[in-house]
């Protein structure tokens, strides 16, 4: 390598061709200052769209949270905290938050452990895996309006698939009113969900799991190791990075979960399985009262951000020592 | 090395700012240009987005072109939802256009008051005053006249005379005490009496307005309104009767998750006889066949029944319609244009060609369907009249009529917290 080939060559013409001795003091810092205006040259167009589009319209929600506002012109009626005072007094919010919490719980009790059991199965060597994988993964390509118009249809009281199938077995009268009963109305939604998402992380889990070195397995066969042995202590351990982020990803879908419940229920009976966005939705665009609906965006948003923070600071600490996107400079 | 990103940045404040400026531009629509030549361009928004009615209105702005050759006519057609959010933003920058389409009501007092829509009473006096009186009602503000109907229509009972006969029900009740009744005789008669979409909301609120229609009297939902306070007796006697209704259990299993019109919805089960009646407005008898197999001739249709006691009649109706309103200081040629489409003519090809129920006397001719001639006859003989909540209340109101009325309906609400609901976001929203 002679001199000619290093970077100097970038500063311009009028910098000349420095001696490698020369290569200290205020050469450097330039050099430094213009390797910092590149990068930031480059990422001004990605930053003005970030800002203009995401940033923006997130700190435009915060302000109008503070406003009586219908939509139209500029927020004018400045009313402080009352949108959240409202908020945290308003029974259909409360509820949502209940029912959030509900298919959380039920998501990571059910529907992942469903998935993991899937996962392992399908990753065993038996005829026609390939096709099973896809079978289970095809829900979480469908999309969710299409998923939602389909179930209501099944699951319609008496004449639905799901009443005709169960009748057809001898089973008349154990499907009840699905959808349009306010005690059935969540257990038939959280069906649907698990429909619709235990693929996607299946999938995850397949993936995790073939990362998984045979050796390991092999090992713990021959200091033997039964079935469940060589699950728990070998195969678990090595795929809880997968299912730290699989239980990351299935809460924050629970806490914006929306078009399901938009299409199949618009949160009815009475309220029974309205979720935040749901509500949101309802005074926004149904009732003109984009302050309050500024308001239960803010509340969602915190809530998500606080579980994000707190999930990657106590959970996912270790999965994202050394990665590139951690904000902790250097790693180490 | 900055330059080009500069450049870029430059680029996209250029491109943002043209953005915006097409956006401004475009919400200045609404303006008439007198053209040069002496050429009046008028522009006519309206929500004709579907066929036949597209066509149709197309051919009527032609038509009125070649009698008036000096006046051009825009057409600016708007899907329902987008041209109601583009109107308000329209009524917030003081100018609407030419001649624009309206349900009347609240939307249209709120332009009316901000001095954006043209008086029409004395312009138009001549030839309005023969239209029906019912359907010129949302569009009158202290008997002055701010629109021009061309559609008008009502909620009522559509019944399967099939199912009252197996029922032993030999005419539809006009007394409330009598359509329980009814609903008692179908029930032991093994037949649903009602379908009802629950998940829609809108359709268990027409009992409520109904009921307080027929209880509190014609002006008490214009007047709670204006008052905001819906806490008064007649308004939770409403509610009482209607929870008399839910009581007997009227309504189709799995009514609270059912939609209007789906396949498993309200109108189909109507439509497929597998609910005696159902409370819609005169587009029913469509939907029941389109979503269903549809009743032919054993479908009826009667008036909401009378409340003994009430300060309400039978002949008072809760309905709406469309209609026409032009913009402040709009030019003779818009006149003259709501002059030839409420004309005996325009009305009766409309009458004929888009479906809806003649509004000038002399086009009630065209009406063949029986079905829409029992509506038509209600509504001539109408002697009071209530614009449908929606378009009478503030968005806010309206869907917390909807909601709280569901909520009786499903059990969670009693009539008195009914209206203690309404009140409260009605005082919100000052």
């Amino acid at each position: 390598m002679t001199s000619t080939f290093l970077p100097d060559k970038r500063s311009g013409p009028d910098v000349g061709l420095p001696s490698p001795a020369a290569d200290t003091g205020r050469g450097r810092a330039r050099r430094r200052a213009l390797h910092w205006l590149t990068a930031v040259g480059f990422q001004v167009p990605a930053l003005v769209l970030f800002g203009a589009l995401v940033l923006l319209p997130m700190l435009f929600a915060l302000y109008a949270s503070f406003f009586r506002w219908g939509g139209f012109g500029m927020p004018e009626d400045y009313v402080g905290g009352d949108n959240f005072t409202r908020l945290f007094e308003d029974p259909v919010f409360l509820g949502d938050l209940w029912r959030c919490l509900v298919l959380v719980l039920l998501s990571l009790a059910l529907q992942l452990p469903f998935a993991l059991a899937l996962a392992v199965a399908l990753n065993q060597r038996i005829r026609g895996r390939a096709v099973y994988r896809m079978l289970f993964f095809a829900p979480y390509i469908l999309s969710e309006a299409i998923t939602g118009v389909l179930f209501g249809m099944i699951f319609a009281p008496d004449d639905g698939l799901a009443d005709h199938a169960l009748g057809a077995i001898g089973l008349d009268g154990v499907g009840g009113q699905w959808f349009a009963d306010p005690s059935t109305v969540m257990a038939t939604l959280f069906l649907v969900m698990t429909w619709k998402y235990f693929g996607f992380h299946m999938m995850l889990y397949l993936a995790g799991l073939q990362s998984i070195p045979a050796e390991l397995t092999e090992a713990a066969l021959i200091d033997g190791a039964g079935p469940w042995q060589r699950f728990r202590h070998v195969t678990l351990p090595l795929l809880a990075p997968t299912l730290r982020i699989s239980v990351f990803l299935s809460v924050i879908g629970s806490i914006q979960l929306f078009d399901l419940v938009w299409v199949t229920t618009a949160g009815g009976p009475d309220h029974h399985s309205e979720t935040m966005a749901v509500t949101l939705f309802q005074h926004g665009f149904k009732r003109y009262q984009v302050g309050y609906a500024s308001a239960i965006s803010v509340a969602m948003f915190a809530i998500s951000l606080v579980f994000a923070l707190a999930y990657q600071r106590f959970v996912l600490r270790r999965d994202l020592e050394g990665a590139t996107t951690t904000l902790r400079g250097g790693g180490s | 090395m900055g330059d080009p990103a500069l450049s870029r940045r430059g680029f996209l404040a250029a491109s943002a700012a043209a953005g915006l400026s097409m956006t401004a531009l475009s919400a200045c629509g609404g303006d008439s240009d007198g053209g040069s030549s002496g050429t009046t361009t008028i522009e006519w928004w309206n929500i004709s987005t579907t066929q036949p009615t597209k066509d149709v209105w197309a051919g009527l702005a032609k038509q009125f072109e070649a009698q008036n050759p000096d006046v051009k006519i825009k057409i600016v057609q708007l899907e329902n939802d987008a041209y109601k959010s583009k109107m308000t933003a329209l009524t917030a920058s003081g100018k609407l256009p030419d001649i624009f389409h309206t349900w009347g009501g609240g939307v249209l007092k709120q332009q009316i008051d901000a001095g954006l829509v043209e008086d029409l009473t004395d312009r138009t006096k001549e030839w309005a005053d023969g239209l029906l009186p019912v359907a010129r009602e949302p569009y009158l503000f202290d008997d002055k006249a701010y629109g021009i109907p061309f559609d008008i229509g009502m909620i009522g009972f559509w019944y399967n005379k099939a199912l009252f006969k197996q029922a032993g029900i030999s005419t539809p009740p006009t007394t409330w005490s009598g359509f329980l009744d009814a609903v008692r005789k179908l029930k032991s008669a093994g037949i649903t009496p009602l379908a009802l979409a629950g998940k829609e909301k809108w359709p268990g609120m027409y009992y409520w307005a109904y009921l307080a229609m027929r209880t509190a009297g014609i002006d008490a939902l214009q007047k709670a309104s204006d008052d905001k306070d819906f806490t008064g007796e007649g308004l939770v006697q409403a509610g009482q009767h209607l929870q008399d209704l839910v009581d007997l259990q009227p309504f189709q299993k799995g009514f609270l998750g059912a939609a209007y019109s789906s396949p498993t919805g309200q109108a189909a089960t109507v439509g497929n006889g597998k609910a005696a009646m159902e409370l819609m407005g005169q587009w029913a008898p469509v939907v029941e066949a389109d979503m269903g197999k549809g009743l032919g001739t054993n479908l009826g249709f009667f008036p909401f029944p009378e409340v003994e006691g009430g300060q309400g009649a039978l002949t008072e109706v809760f309905g709406g319609g469309g209609g026409h309103a032009l913009r402040a200081g709009a030019p003779q040629a818009a006149v003259d244009f709501l002059k030839f489409f409420a004309s005996a003519a325009t009305d009766t090809e409309l009458v004929k060609k888009t479906g809806v129920l003649p509004v000038v006397p002399a086009a009630e001719s065209a009406l063949t369907d029986p079905n829409l001639k029992a509506v038509q006859t209600q509504l001539k003989a109408a002697t009071g009249f209530q614009l449908y909540l929606d378009q009478a209340y503030a968005p806010a109101v309206g869907q917390e009529v909807n909601d709280s009325v569901a909520a009786l309906i499903a059990g969670s609400k009693s009539p008195q917290q009914v209206t203690e609901s309404i009140t409260k976001v009605a005082k919100e929203e000052q």
